[in-house]
């Protein structure tokens, strides 16, 4: 390797094309919003205006009640991820992984099909099976005897977006599953055959030996799930309009910052509010991944094989 | 306390389960392909009965056809997808090789620099984004959409690749230097070919979630010319609401091209899953 020190050109040649593209269209874009985000429109053009953006955002109470709201049903829309997709995705996981498994292969490939579908289509899909109109879903409901359980959930403040986060549950929980199982599988066989030696098998197995060793890859889906869900804004879209009906119940960030951004009925769009809006979610983001990077990462105990 | 390593009843139980949830995962799939051969009457009568002679009818697809420029909508999603993957996987390689391969100040950095794009969401940098595209003239465009995606792919493919470009021998790049081969041959020649199952798995990966972006194309390039499939079955479906034959086809049609190239490259993926996740 050691040529004497000319310049090498070819290192610049094989780098420039991928930073190049990254730091124009995503690094600048994302300071340029937050540096938008302090400024606003005036009829000549745009001034300077430090804070206020975020005073508002936090202080008027229409724009702060929004917030806040949207805030407060991403926290909820994630904590539904997290109490039932990624303890689904372990249970399947784990199951997927045991010795001499008959058809695993297809589980996988069939449990992972809606991942790879579109919000789009998950989101139509389910608003016509939830749909009283069809039918579907109360006639399954009547057939074990539950048809009094059965609501319009979509269209009900209080369920819809309960209901919206477990369709999200549904369509990605072959994402956890998938990162569980190739965790679970890269655990050496002496280390299972040491437990069963001992006479530790089956679940207390999977809760004693198991667990411990694949806490890494639940701290990396965790983190995935909270970025993907701050961020989230398809399926609410899709299925609930840029209002995100009923009543605003389902409105996340992601919801909001597009109508904050394109406006909607009345209210006219406004990329300054916008970009205050996307400025606090980086935060919210950020926050997130620094906890995860220097309170959690750190504090995992890494097991070398 | 010899126990065989799965007793009958901890399998069966095991099977059960899995059953239950993948008919989960396949109903409303299941549901919504079978009844867009249906007519309206036998969609609303029987919705789980599979289409017989008296209830299959084509009317749903019909209108799709009449209605939606479906065909023009895929060609611009398959456009898209394509150039976008091909720029990924091109710049991504080039980069990670760079990065793997070259000691250089700042190696560490640039790595991590690039990587900073997997964790914050580009979506983030949307208004600003949108507002570059105006100024240069690029708001519907499909160059547009190529360029967001090119970047949005290239942290993850710059790390995927370079973890794997690390294993590529060095004695074979060497014995290359020797035979006067370039910097660039040995990438293009002994390099790239060598790293092409990792770059089927960085191509999947890639693929997915531009294919089914809606935030994107509903914000840069909502035309008539420049509309997704994603884009414009939305548009389709929210026109269409109430015609179930229609909707139910336009979702069948947009759920097919995704499951069978997903069937064909279900081992690809699901290898590179498992071999990405174990580092």
């Amino acid at each position: 390797m050691a040529k004497g020190r000319p310049i090498r050109w070819h290192i610049a040649v094989f780098l420039a094309p991928a930073v190049l593209v990254y730091s124009a269209i995503m690094i600048l874009p994302l300071f340029s919003t937050l540096n938008l985000s302090l400024f606003t429109r005036t009829e000549g053009g745009t001034a300077f205006v430090g804070l206020d953006n975020f005073r508002t955002l936090f202080g008027d109470p229409r724009w702060s009640a929004a917030f806040w709201n949207a805030l407060g049903n991403n926290l909820w829309f994630f904590a539904v991820h997290m109490l039932v997709q990624n303890p689904i995705g372990i249970l399947l996981a784990a199951l997927l992984s045991s010795p001499r498994l008959r058809f695993s292969a297809f589980y996988r490939t069939a449990i992972f099909i809606p991942t790879i579908l579109s919000f789009v289509v998950v989101g139509f899909i389910w608003k016509l099976i939830l749909s009283p109109l069809w039918g579907i879903a109360p006639n399954m409901l009547d057939m074990v005897g539950l048809k009094s359980l059965f609501a319009p959930w979509l269209g009900k403040e209080e369920y819809a977006l309960t209901t919206l986060a477990l369709i999200s549950v549904w369509q990605f929980v072959g994402i956890p599953m998938m990162l569980i199982y190739a965790a679970l599988l890269s655990i050496p066989d002496d280390i299972i055959e040491a437990a069963e030696m001992d006479g530790i098998t089956g679940w207390s197995q999977f809760w004693r030996i198991k667990l411990p060793l694949i806490l890494p890859a639940i701290g990396i889906i965790s983190i995935l799930t909270f970025v993907g869900n701050f961020n989230a804004f398809d399926l609410i879209y899709v299925s609930q309009g840029a209002l995100a009906g009923p009543n605003f119940a389902t409105d996340i960030l992601g919801t909001f910052l597009y109508r904050t951004f394109f406006g909607f009925q009345l209210q006219l769009g406004d990329p300054h509010m916008g970009a205050a809006i996307a400025t606090a979610m980086f935060a919210i983001i950020l926050v997130g991944v620094c906890i995860y990077l220097f309170l959690i990462q750190t504090r995992l105990r890494r097991y070398q094989f | 306390m010899s126990q065989p390593r799965q007793s009958p009843a901890r399998s069966i139980a095991a099977h059960a389960v899995l059953i239950l949830w993948t008919l989960i995962a396949l109903f409303p799939v299941f549901v919504t392909v079978v009844n867009s051969f249906k007519s309206k009457r036998a969609i609303f009568t029987q919705p789980l009965a599979l289409p017989g002679p008296d209830s299959f009818d084509l009317v749903g697809y019909q209108t799709v056809a009449r209605q939606g420029d479906f065909v023009a909508y895929f060609q611009n999603s398959l456009v898209v997808t394509c150039l976008s993957l091909f720029f990924v996987l091109l710049f991504g390689a080039m980069a990670a090789f760079a990065l793997s391969e070259y000691r250089f100040r700042g190696n560490t950095l640039m790595g991590l620099y690039l990587a900073l794009g997997i964790m914050i969401p580009i979506r983030l940098g949307t208004v600003a984004i949108l507002q570059m595209m105006v100024a240069t003239g690029l708001v519907n465009t499909l160059t547009a959409l190529v360029l967001v995606y090119t970047a949005q792919g290239l942290p993850l493919a710059v790390f995927i690749l370079s973890e794997f470009m690390r294993n590529v021998s060095d004695d074979l790049k060497n014995a290359g230097r020797i035979d006067g081969l370039s910097e660039y041959r040995i990438f293009f020649r002994l390099v790239l070919p060598l790293v092409r199952p990792a770059m089927a798995t960085v191509a999947v990966f890639t693929m997915i979630p531009i294919w089914n972006d809606l935030w994107f194309p509903l914000i840069l390039a909502p035309s008539e010319e420049t509309k997704t499939i994603t884009l414009g079955s939305q548009v389709f479906l929210g026109q269409f609401v109430s015609n179930w034959n229609a909707v139910l086809a336009a979702l069948s049609l947009a759920i097919l091209p995704v499951l069978v190239l997903y069937l064909i490259f279900s081992r690809q993926l699901i290898r590179g899953i498992t071999a990405g996740a174990v580092k």
